[in-house]
């Protein structure tokens, strides 16, 4: 079971939503709905759902309905239509008890301009949602003070909020949300407001809090950065619809449609996209106990390759003939490819390598990169120039005139 | 066409009220009366030596901000400085013997006062809360600070006769709206992220009030304690037409007999009471945003 389930979620603002809701179920447009009725459409069929322990990043531009979307979880703001299952309860469905309850314990929030109360106190402030639930300040300041630890707020209890920087509010805001415990974490814009320097350091540290607290979360962002930095997943939201979700990866690798692309174009990918999607994977291979030098030339000869990479039985990486070696073999008519194997030079790189970092490592730009798994078995090859391409955002043709014209 | 009797209706309302809610005007009047008298017994009774410095003692803490202020050198020569003014001022009153007159006067303003946020104050708070009660209640609120002050006074009379009940009522109803309004304004004010971050921890609607709302909105309502109680002193010299005792007595009679040296001195009493309230309650606003 899913943490969040989200399902055919309609969020219409405005006196006439029921009949707004009509229309939207209809397929009329959104600026069509707000000329009619005068209802503004926030979030348009929703469906989705989030894992336990993930983070979850919710990205679109301002006026998406990112904002909107994620106070419906705890709702902030009612739902017209749908169903959202929080731990298989309908948050919709449920009493202003149940509600204060899921509030209280199982969900806090981060805000964007981190929502403190100016007239209390840093500690005042972290214990709030306690006190809020009843429980004595004797025990309830040990737990905000532990938390403020955690996010490094330690000496700062007396301060008032006023006193602190961005940066460090927001701290406090982030204690204040983990003091009470909840499993679900909703963070608003939470780092939007801060320098881009500190904001750097707070996902940094988020991520690491996150290894130890195993949260959900759902982090609401504009910047397409933090979202590929802190997601493990992503939706894409554009005028209330959701039009893509997936690993960063996928969404740098396969935009869903236009609009995602234009978005992702100017994203430094080098440090996304991963050798598992850049590698080739039918490269043809060579089984060290089978394989002799004329089925090697042949399948060279088919694939259109002068190098292929050796395996073992059980498909371990071993290492690459080249074209000339095999010739060579055959010619002295040698049968056991270990004779011309060029194994020792070559480092193999895991799946999840990032482009950036694959490029160091060709030694020599005849040999792909090999990418193997855990145990060393070969997934794919990583070739030159289509690592090239994805670090210099040039494409294959251009990289292959380029190469072509320094050899001259 | 036959000319539109407006007043003859009004007439006819307020007799309607006096001759039915007998009970509930006698009640009304009992309290006022209660407040009034207590007040006025108490101020006049202590010696006023006394009431001087007591009165220095709050302008001071006041301004001072709290009890035991670590103030600045120019906070402390801002709090002494309206101490001195204070025991100054009031010692001139007592001087050309307007004593009496003026502890009657402050204590119609306090009571009067009092009454208008004790009604205005939660009114507020359901005008800010409620959109509905605000759209109701806003324009009632233009009707009472539009309408000439002197308007009030007719039905006071009519309801509890002469004397400083009708004064205190008449008063209650025309310094009554900044209290609404300003209570309204601050707990709007409040910024809707913070109420949020409230909602999302679960709080209920009382502790979003008092833990949120309110403490955020203070130094705002307090600055319509400050406009109640100056509204509430001039109208208070406007009430001595109906009776209503103190410095607006002396005035009134000033103008009754063409005396310009005794409406001038009483005059002058009140001035020396807005100055001393309007710094005091002018610094409760500063207290509140601490």
């Amino acid at each position: 079971m899913s943490k969040i389930e989200v399902k055919d979620l309609n969020l219409i603002f405005g006196a006439k939503r029921k009949q707004a809701l009509e229309l939207v179920q209809k397929g009329v447009s959104k600026d069509e709905v707000l000329e009619k009725t005068k209802c503004t459409v926030a979030v348009k069929d929703a469906t989705f759902s989030i894992e336990q322990g993930e983070i979850f990043v919710v990205m679109g531009l301002s006026g998406s309905g990112k904002s909107s979307l994620i106070r419906c979880f705890n709702r902030l703001n009612n739902p017209t239509s749908g169903s959202i299952l929080v731990n298989g309860k309908d948050v919709m469905k449920m009493s202003d008890d149940d509600l204060r309850q899921l509030r209280r314990t199982e969900m806090s929030m981060v805000f964007q301009h981190f929502g403190l109360l100016p007239h209390r106190s840093v500690i005042a402030n972290t214990a709030f949602g306690l006190e809020i639930q009843g429980v004595p300040e004797s025990e309830s300041y040990v737990k905000a003070k532990e938390m403020l630890k955690t996010v490094g707020l330690e000496g700062y209890e007396e301060m008032m909020t006023g006193q602190l920087s961005g940066g460090m509010q927001q701290r406090v805001g982030l204690a204040r949300a983990l003091t009470t415990n909840p499993e679900i974490l909703l963070m608003d814009e939470a780092f939007s407001a801060l320098d881009p320097l500190i904001r750097t350091n707070m996902q940094d540290e988020l991520i690491q809090l996150q290894e130890k607290l195993k949260k959900t979360i759902v982090f609401i962002t504009h910047d397409l950065d933090e979202a590929l930095k802190l997601g493990d997943r992503i939706a894409i939201l554009k005028d209330g619809v959701i039009v893509q979700i997936g690993t960063p990866e996928e969404i740098l690798v396969k935009p869903a449609d236009d609009y995602v692309r234009a978005f992702v174009e100017n994203v430094d990918r080098s440090m996304i996209v991963t050798a598992s999607s850049l590698m080739f994977k039918d490269t043809g291979k060579l089984t060290i106990e089978k394989d002799g030098p004329a089925i090697a030339l042949r399948r060279m000869r088919d694939m259109g390759v002068n190098r292929l990479p050796v395996v073992n039985k059980n498909n371990k990486f071993l290492g690459f003939v080249m074209d000339d070696g095999v010739v060579k073999l055959k010619k002295d008519g040698g049968k056991d490819l270990n004779e011309i194997l060029i194994s020792d030079v070559m480092p193999t790189v895991s799946p999840d390598t990032p482009a950036a970092d694959l490029l160091p490592l060709f030694i020599d730009k005849q040999l792909p990169l090999p990418v193997v798994d855990d145990e060393g078995k070969l997934l794919g090859v990583a070739v030159h120039s289509s690592v090239i391409a994805e670090v210099t955002g040039r494409d294959k043709d251009e990289i292959i005139e380029i190469q072509k014209s320094g050899g001259n | 066409m036959e000319k539109l009797d407006l007043g003859q209706f009004i007439e006819k309302a307020i007799e309607g009220i006096t001759n039915n809610a007998g009970p509930v005007l006698d009640g009304i009047a009992l309290v006022i009366e209660g407040i009034v008298d207590g007040l006025q017994s108490a101020l006049i009774s202590t010696p006023s030596g006394v009431v001087m410095i007591l009165m220095a003692i709050i302008a001071y803490i006041v301004q001072g901000g709290g009890v035991k202020p670590s103030l600045t050198k120019k906070g402390f020569k801002k709090a002494f400085g309206l101490s001195i003014f204070t025991v100054v001022g009031l010692f001139l009153l007592f001087w050309m013997d307007y004593w009496e007159e003026t502890m009657e006067t402050l204590a119609l303003v306090l009571a009067s006062a009092f009454i208008a946020l004790v009604i205005g104050i939660p009114l507020g708070i359901w005008a800010a809360r409620n959109s509905k009660a605000d759209q109701v209640i806003r324009p009632v609120l233009d009707f009472m600070q539009t309408m000439p002050a002197f308007v009030y006074l007719i039905p006071a009379i009519l309801f509890f006769s002469v004397g400083n009940v009708p004064g205190v009522v008449a008063t209650v109803v025309f310094s009554l709206p900044p209290a609404v309004r300003l209570t309204s304004l601050g707990i709007r004010g409040v910024p809707a992220e913070v109420v949020e971050a409230a909602q999302s921890f679960g709080s209920t609607k009382r502790q979003l009030l008092f833990k949120v709302q309110i403490p955020l909105a203070m130094p705002t309502i307090l600055a319509g304690v400050n406009q109640v109680i100056m509204l509430a002193l001039s109208m208070v010299v406007i009430a001595s037409m109906v009776g209503a005792a103190g410095l607006g007595e002396r005035v009134y009679s000033g103008i009754l007999q063409a005396k310009v040296g005794l409406g001038f001195e009483a005059g002058l009493g009140i001035v020396i009471l807005a100055i001393i309230l309007d710094r005091v309650t002018q610094a409760l606003g500063g207290l509140g945003k601490k």
